[in-house]
Order: structure tokens, then C-alpha cells, then sequence
């Protein structure tokens, strides 16, 4: 936070100020101060464990339900002096501006929410009543909705003046965000329902099973982590035999995220791309070594042995449940647009749509990396060829879509490859993935 | 596609292989159905519409259970529906005598009519699942209504007593924890019969696999019956929300870890596939190998990554130029097959997370017991070789046993390769293990 621009600096003392005018002007007389105490020790147990969630920086925190159970509780004064006790968050920064910021923030969001709260008819009624839920629920959405709005965009004013964001990606992340707040804070709804009867133990009913859930979210990121780990490295594991190779899987994986991206698939779409560009290749491997070392034209059985990989990788992969559509992607990947590709030659729309995508990353990053039989082209080079290409070879949309990413994003070539001095080494002389340099086949020239 | 039919299969055999302690409970569990649907019959059913509105929360939570790691089935929200309804007090504060304990119209629901109720919901949630072809698990549903029984035949004798809120949160707290127990020891019941697995380690195994999923469902059972009580059955639909998500983030999780597991079984397919070792060399050697381990009384967790070793022990056959002859690493030199097993936990090692596996295949070529002529420098000799350990152990004999036997069914065969075993074991090979490989093939179905 060091730095801050004069603009950030400004708008945080602006916050802090108002935060502190708004608690100075209210009066506190009808506040219980001892509800007001435990629902603080609840905000900042909550407060100290924040959950993931999947967006970057940002974290959602279960204090949402304490700070809207506080709301129905203790009003709109009671709310704001709420949100101040995250001044002194067990959360690990230290920065007594960020948390002044912070403070002034929750105090804000509450004191809003509990006016609306309050405008919306929603004190009137009392938990011991009954139909309380449907009495309060509709000036309960309404604070809900006005505490997560305040709250966004206060949080959006400091990380754009700061510059930590921009607008494009704020409102990308935001959208999450504002679903899992939602969320979280309906559950102050239960734990103020419960409160006259059960006092805090409503809260532990309430955040345990919260609680749990969290840890199970957590176990699945760390195991999803550890599987994205796991399926990197067996990939390298199957092209460490040739040096020319190596990578090849990795960048042919993140050239295909960056056109799915482009051309605007699903989030869970592009992950699966991921994996698939990942997995591409598997089936080389049961291509026996000497046909891929063999210097000169192939025989037509050896040709039909390479033909063969993306079958072979099918294979292997098929049960692999997650991957469903990769599957295709996977066994089609050298099918070209005009029909004239292998396995089963489809031809233009018939190839499934992650097939004509990996096509792309896969010839761009062969052309673009080191091979025994000649050095690394440059990129313009390769993108030349890949337009050559467009409508013949590849889908047109999917070279479109790549160039544009390329342009934006850039692209990282291997670094040339340099050989260890022992003769042990094993280089492979044909590449299947090469357009510009097709396997020569004997007696079949013509075949590209 | 083919994924389903592999699930179809399995779910078949685990229907036939039912054994006497599961038809034990499932019988028990039929009886005790009929009985309370017979008595709520008789007498009629009390207060209806909450019962309705519970046996439709129970039949949702049934069409929405799932498998959690392990292969067990869960229904949290069936399970906190129906153990809330048991906990019920009362059902709100409307229409209630100013003189009513607690301010609420009283629930009157006796505890056979949860049985009952809870009986009805669950066989209506399965309903979906038969049609769409997935057979139920009747040993798991008749744990879950034991579960639900134990809690209504402990907890609604209680209410004659008109306890106060404090009390009666006490005593609710109490029944939940006696109810997981009751479901933790009848899982583990049936665990250790249908795995062969010790009763204190199939015991151990269910409380670490299930008490998190426990408490967060008897929590929400308790929070859905003071819910109700205090504001009625309207509230009943928010209050299952933190169960909802807890549902959520656990079906998150069990999905992920059985797409771990299912990428590792296929992409240790890949020595196979590039001629290293014979078809399904791995897949056999992992299940002998996880069958072993249980033999010898290995927790879940030691199950799992000895599952992850032995599926990836060959591995390290990638980094060699050409395969070796037949494949089998039995047959290649001490120096050799250690190269194979240190290059395969070099590639373990580069996932930064399954060091512990890489650990169990690294040491997997070590004899059990090494002289001294085998260590390095003659300074070395006083020092005694580590033991590798007990996965590395298994995984060896398993992998020789495989090798010289291949897929072959023939009994001779086998049973001269474990002589050769046994006579090769307290240097080569630990004898322990030697023998619960014995006792593993010797359970296995004639063919």
C-alpha cells in the first residue's frame, strides 16, 4: 500500500471521514451492548478466516452474516459501530490505513443498510412474532442488496485509484463476488431469527456447518491443485525422451486457453481445453521410438503408425471422466479443415470444435520451437504460415481468434534447445505436429 | 459412457456380494418400516402438513445424495431433514394457547411416524434414481434410518418432560452425537465385512472420513428444528441453506478427488501403451497391492497413496531409450530396476505434492534386508540399510508376483511363483508381506 497515489489517499481519508461523522451524529440510546459485544467476537471470528474464492485477491468472509445479523438486531446505529470492530481484524496486514479503511468501510455498509432496513418497515416486526420471515424478508433483501452494493463499491473506488485493477476485470470479478456475499449474508437472516430464543448459540448452529463447508472448499482447491500438479508432470514424464519436445504439451495447453478465451467459451470449457491441450500428445508414445527417429521418408506402415497417436492418446484417456468433450478434441486434433487430415478425415464443421482449436496451438508452437532438422522459425514466420493455411488446414475463426490473442498477450517461444555432450541422446527426425515441413512418405509425394 | 457402465458394473457387484451383517441391518431396518407405517396407519397422521412438508425435504435430499471418497453414500440434506423432524419441538408460534410451553403450538408427532415420514421420503427420492437405471444402495439408506430412529426413539419421550430452551438444546446436542456414533459404528460395521478390513481400522477410517460431514449435518438437523419451532414451517426452507452449500462444497470436493484418482489410473496406462510393460501390469499390481495393505491393517489414507505408488512404480521406464526386454522389471538387474524406481520418483517429485508417494516408489526397488556387500564403500558397511517401507515392501512382491504371473489365471502357476517368493523372502522380499499376498491370492474367485 506503500505509494499510494495521492487520489487513493485522499478517498480513503474521505471514507474514514464520513464513517466517522455518520457515528458521531447517530445516538446510541436504544443499542443492547452486550448483543453488540458478542456479535463483534462473532464478526471478528469470521473476519479472520475469509474464505477462497476462486477469483484472485479477493476473498469473501462469513462476517457478511454477522454484520447482517447485526442489521436486524441492533439497527442502523448499532450496524455501523458493528462494522468498526474491523479495525482490529485478526486478518494478517498490518497497514493501519488498510484497516481504517476497512473499518470505515463495514461501518458505512452497515449504517446504509440498516437505514434501509429500517425505511423498508422492517423494525416493526419481532422474531417471538409470528410469520416474522415473511414479514421481514422483503426489507431484509433490501439491506442485503444495499450492504453488498455499498460495500463493492467503496472496495472498487480504493482498488481502482490505487490501481490495482481495472474497470474490465472488477466487473468480471465482481459478479462472483456479489454471489457469494448474497449468500453469506442471508444468513444473518438465521442467526437474527434465532437470536431472542438461543442467543449466540444460534450463531455456532448457524457458522458450523459454514465453517465445514469451507474447510471441504479449501480440501478441494488444494486437491485440485495437486491434480493440475499431478497431470503436468506426467506429461513431461512421457516427453522427456525427446529434447526437441519438451514443453511442447505446456504451450500447446496455453495456446489453447488463449484462444478459447478469445472466442468466448465457458469458464469450465476452457478448463477442460486446458487439460486437453495438455493430453494432445499422449498417444506418441506408443509410437515406437525408431519411426519417430528415423531420418528420410517413412514407409506407409510407419506413416500409419504415427496416424495412429491420437487413437493410441484416446486410449489411454477415456477414462478420464472431467474430459468428456476433450475427448474429441483430443482424438481429432490432426483432422484439417479441407477433409485431407488424419484419423477419420472430417472435414470443415464435422471437426469438433476443441479439435480446431488445439489444431492452431499445436502447428504454432511446433513451427516456432527447435527441431533436429532445422531451427526454431520466428513468430511472424509461423503466423504466415498459419494464415497460409486458414480454410485449408485450419479453421479460419480459430487462426482469427489466436493472432488477435498473440497480438494482445505475445508469446513466449522455448528457448532453444541445447543438447547434453553425451551420445546417448535421443532426437527424433520427423514431426508430425510440423505443417510446414509434412512427412515425407516414400512413394506418396504428394501427401501433405 | 463407458465411465457409467464401469460405475453399473461395480454397483452390480457390490448388490450381489451382499454380506450377512448388511442383510442383517437391511432386515431389521424393512421390519421396522413396516411396522411404523402400519402403526401411523392405525393411528393416523399427526399434524399432516408438516409432515408433508418433511417428507418432501427428505425426498429431495435423496434425489440429491452422493458418493463422498471411499465409495460411501451420503444424503446430508435427507439426513438433517429427517433428523430435524425428529428433533422437532414445536411448529411455531401462530395460533398457540398463551399458557403453551415455550409460546409454540406443540409438535405431536410420535417417533414411529418419523420412521415412517423419513421412510416415505427416502423411498420417493430413489424413485428417480431407479428410473434413470442407478440401483440403490439399500445398506446405506437402511444406516440412514437408524441413524434417524435412534434420534426420535431417544429424543421424543423427552418432550412430555417440558424442559426449557437451554435443556433442551443440551439434550439435542447429546442425541446428535449418540446418532453419528450409531452411524459411524454400523458404517464401519459393514466396512470392515465387505473390504476385510480390521473393525478398529474400518472404525478409525469412518470417523476420519465422515466426522466433518457429521457435524455439519447434525448441526443443521438442530438448527432446522428450533427453526421451526420457534417461527413455523416457513422457515424451514431458509434454514436448509447452510446445508445446502456444505452439500455443495462436499460434492465439489468428492468430485475432484475421484477425477485425481481416475487421472492417475489412466495416465499410468501410458507405460503400457508405449510397450514398456505389459497390459495392465499397473491396474493389477495396484489392486494386489491395495489388497495387501489391507491384509495388513493399512488405514485409508496409507491405502490411498500405496493405490497412487503402485499404479506409478513403472514410471520411471519412460526415461529409458528402449523397453526393457518383456517388460518385466523383475528380471533386470538390482542397479537397473533401482535407476527405473529413482527416475520414476524423480517425475513423482515434480508434482509438489505426492512427495510421500515418490518416497514409497523410490525405495519399492530396495531389498527388504540389505547385506553389507550391497552398500557402496566398505565404510559404510556397519551402518544397517534403511528398511524401506511397508507400501515400498508390498508394492515389490506385488510387482514380481505380476510379473512372473502376468494376467494368467492359472492357479499352478501362481502358486510356483509364490513358492520362488517365499523362498527369496527374508532377503529379497519381507516374509509379512510375502504371506498376506499368499492370503490374497487365495481368496480369489476360482475361475
Amino acid at each position: 500500500m506503500r505509494g499510494l497515489p495521492l487520489a487513493a489517499w485522499a478517498y480513503v481519508c474521505g471514507v474514514v471521514a464520513l464513517a466517522a461523522a455518520v457515528i458521531a451524529t447517530s445516538s446510541f440510546t436504544g443499542v443492547d451492548w452486550t448483543k453488540l459485544a458478542v456479535l463483534a467476537l462473532l464478526f471478528l471470528i469470521c473476519d479472520s478466516a475469509p474464505a477462497r474464492l476462486n477469483v484472485e485477491r479477493a476473498r469473501v468472509s462469513l462476517s457478511f452474516a454477522a454484520s447482517l445479523a447485526g442489521v436486524v438486531l441492533l439497527g442502523a446505529a448499532g450496524a455501523a459501530l458493528l462494522g468498526l470492530s474491523a479495525l482490529v481484524t485478526g486478518q494478517r496486514f498490518f497497514a493501519p490505513e488498510k484497516r481504517a479503511f476497512n473499518g470505515a468501510q463495514f461501518a458505512l455498509s452497515g449504517f446504509c443498510a440498516g437505514t434501509v432496513f429500517d425505511l423498508l418497515g422492517g423494525d416493526r416486526f419481532h422474531p417471538e412474532q409470528s410469520r416474522w420471515v415473511e414479514n421481514v424478508i422483503g426489507p431484509f433483501l433490501g439491506a442485503l442488496v444495499t450492504f453488498v452494493l455499498v460495500n463493492l463499491l467503496l472496495m472498487a473506488g480504493v482498488l481502482l485509484l490505487s490501481r490495482q485493477a481495472a474497470p474490465r476485470e472488477l466487473l468480471h470479478e465482481s459478479g462472483q463476488l456479489a454471489v457469494g456475499c448474497l449468500g453469506y449474508g442471508m444468513v444473518g437472516l438465521l442467526i437474527a431469527g434465532l437470536w431472542p430464543r438461543i442467543g449466540a448459540f444460534a450463531a455456532v448452529l448457524v457458522l458450523l456447518p459454514l465453517f465445514i463447508a469451507r474447510w471441504a472448499m479449501d480440501q478441494a482447491y488444494v486437491q485440485q491443485q495437486a491434480h493440475a500438479a499431478t497431470l503436468a508432470a506426467l506429461c513431461q514424464a512421457v516427453e522427456t525422451k525427446d529434447f526437441y519436445t519438451r514443453g511442447h504439451s505446456e504451450r500447446v495447453s496455453r495456446g489453447s486457453v488463449m484462444i478459447a478465451q478469445e472466442i468466448g467459451m465457458r469458464a469450465d470449457r476452457v478448463e477442460a481445453i486446458r487439460y486437453a491441450g495438455m493430453l494432445h500428445d499422449v498417444g506418441k508414445l506408443g509410437v515406437p521410438t525408431k519411426v519417430l527417429q528415423k531420418s528420410g521418408s517413412l514407409t506407409e506402415e510407419e506413416f500409419a503408425a504415427i496416424q495412429l497417436h491420437p487413437m493410441r492418446g484416446l486410449e489411454i484417456v477415456r477414462e478420464i471422466g472431467f474430459l468428456d468433450e476433450a475427448l474429441a478434441g483430443i482424438m481429432h486434433h490432426h483432422e484439417k479443415v479441407n477433409g485431407r487430415g488424419y484419423p477419420m478425415g472430417l472435414a470443415g464443421d464435422e471437426i469438433p470444435e476443441f479439435a480446431r482449436v488445439i489444431s492452431v496451438a499445436d502447428a504454432f508452437d511446433s513451427m516456432t520451437s527447435t527441431r533436429s532438422y532445422r531451427a526454431a522459425r520466428t513468430v511472424a514466420e509461423a503466423v504466415a504460415e498459419l494464415r497460409r493455411g486458414m480454410g485449408d488446414h485450419f479453421d479460419p475463426v480459430m487462426v482469427e481468434a489466436f493472432l488477435r490473442a498473440l497480438d494482445r498477450d505475445g508469446w513466449e517461444p522455448p528457448r532453444p534447445v541445447v543438447l547434453p555432450d553425451d551420445d546417448v541422446v535421443e532426437t527424433t527426425q520427423q514431426d508430425h505436429d510440423d505443417p510446414s515441413a509434412p512427412l515425407r512418405v516414400a512413394g506418396d509425394e504428394a501427401r501433405r | 459412457m463407458s465411465s457409467t457402465q464401469i460405475r453399473a458394473r461395480r454397483e452390480r457387484a457390490a448388490w450381489q456380494t451382499i454380506d450377512s451383517g448388511q442383510l442383517l441391518l437391511i432386515a431389521t431396518a424393512g421390519l421396522f418400516v413396516v411396522v411404523a407405517i402400519a402403526e401411523v396407519a392405525a393411528a393416523g397422521l399427526r399434524q399432516p402438513n408438516v409432515a408433508i412438508i418433511f417428507g418432501v425435504l427428505i425426498a429431495l435430499g435423496e434425489l440429491f445424495r452422493m458418493v463422498m471418497p471411499g465409495n460411501r453414500e451420503v444424503a446430508p440434506i435427507a439426513s438433517a431433514g429427517a433428523m430435524g423432524y425428529a428433533l422437532l419441538v414445536g411448529i411455531g408460534p401462530e395460533g398457540a394457547p398463551p399458557d403453551a410451553p415455550l409460546g409454540v403450538v406443540p409438535a405431536e408427532h410420535s417417533p414411529l411416524q418419523v420412521v415412517a415420514v423419513t421412510s416415505v421420503g427416502m423411498l420417493v427420492g430413489s424413485l428417480p434414481h431407479i428410473l434413470v437405471g442407478r440401483s440403490p444402495r439399500p445398506d446405506a439408506m437402511a444406516r440412514r434410518l437408524f441413524t434417524v430412529a435412534v434420534v426420535a426413539l431417544c429424543f421424543r419421550p423427552m418432550l412430555t418432560l417440558g424442559l426449557p430452551w437451554q435443556l433442551l438444546l443440551a439434550v439435542m446436542g447429546l442425541v446428535v452425537v449418540l446418532s453419528c456414533f450409531t452411524d459411524v459404528l454400523i458404517a464401519a460395521m459393514i466396512r470392515a465385512e465387505a473390504v476385510r478390513a480390521r473393525f478398529g481400522i474400518a472404525l478409525r477410517d469412518e470417523i476420519d472420513a465422515k466426522m466433518a460431514l457429521c457435524a455439519a449435518t447434525s448441526a443443521t438437523a438442530m438448527l432446522i428444528a428450533v427453526a421451526t419451532t420457534a417461527m413455523g414451517e416457513a422457515a424451514l426452507l431458509i434454514f436448509t441453506v447452510p446445508i445446502l452449500v456444505t452439500q455443495f462444497a462436499f460434492r465439489r470436493y468428492a468430485g475432484i478427488r475421484a477425477t485425481y484418482l481416475q487421472t492417475v489410473r489412466a495416465l499410468s496406462r501410458v507405460t503400457e501403451v508405449g510397450g514398456y510393460v505389459e497390459t495392465g501390469h499397473s491396474r493389477r499390481v495396484s489392486r494386489l497391492s491395495v489388497a495387501m495393505g489391507r491384509e495388513l491393517g493399512m488405514s485409508e489414507e496409507e491405502l490411498l497413496e500405496l493405490e497412487y505408488a503402485a499404479l506409478m512404480h513403472d514410471i520411471g521406464q519412460l526415461s529409458l531409450g528402449d523397453p526393457i526386454p518383456g517388460g518385466a522389471t523383475v528380471l533386470a538387474s538390482p542397479a537397473e530396476q533401482r535407476r527405473i524406481a529413482e527416475l520414476g520418483a524423480e517425475v513423482i517429485k515434480q508434482t509438489g505434492v505426492l512427495d510421500r508417494v515418490a518416497h514409497i516408489v523410490q525405495l519399492s526397488s530396495h531389498p527388504y534386508r540389505t547385506g553389507p556387500e550391497a552398500l557402496g564403500g566398505p565404510g559404510e558397511a556397519e551402518r544397517p540399510a534403511p528398511v524401506p517401507p511397508l507400501a515400498g515392501r508390498i508394492i515389490k512382491v506385488a510387482n514380481a508376483y505380476d510379473d512372473l504371473v502376468g494376467d494368467s489365471a492359472d492357479r499352478d502357476r501362481g502358486a510356483a511363483v509364490l513358492e520362488r517368493l517365499r523362498l527369496d523372502s527374508a532377503a529379497e522380499y519381507d516374509p509379512t508381506v510375502v504371506e498376506a499376498l499368499s492370503r490374497v491370492v487365495d481368496r480369489r474367485p476360482r475361475p
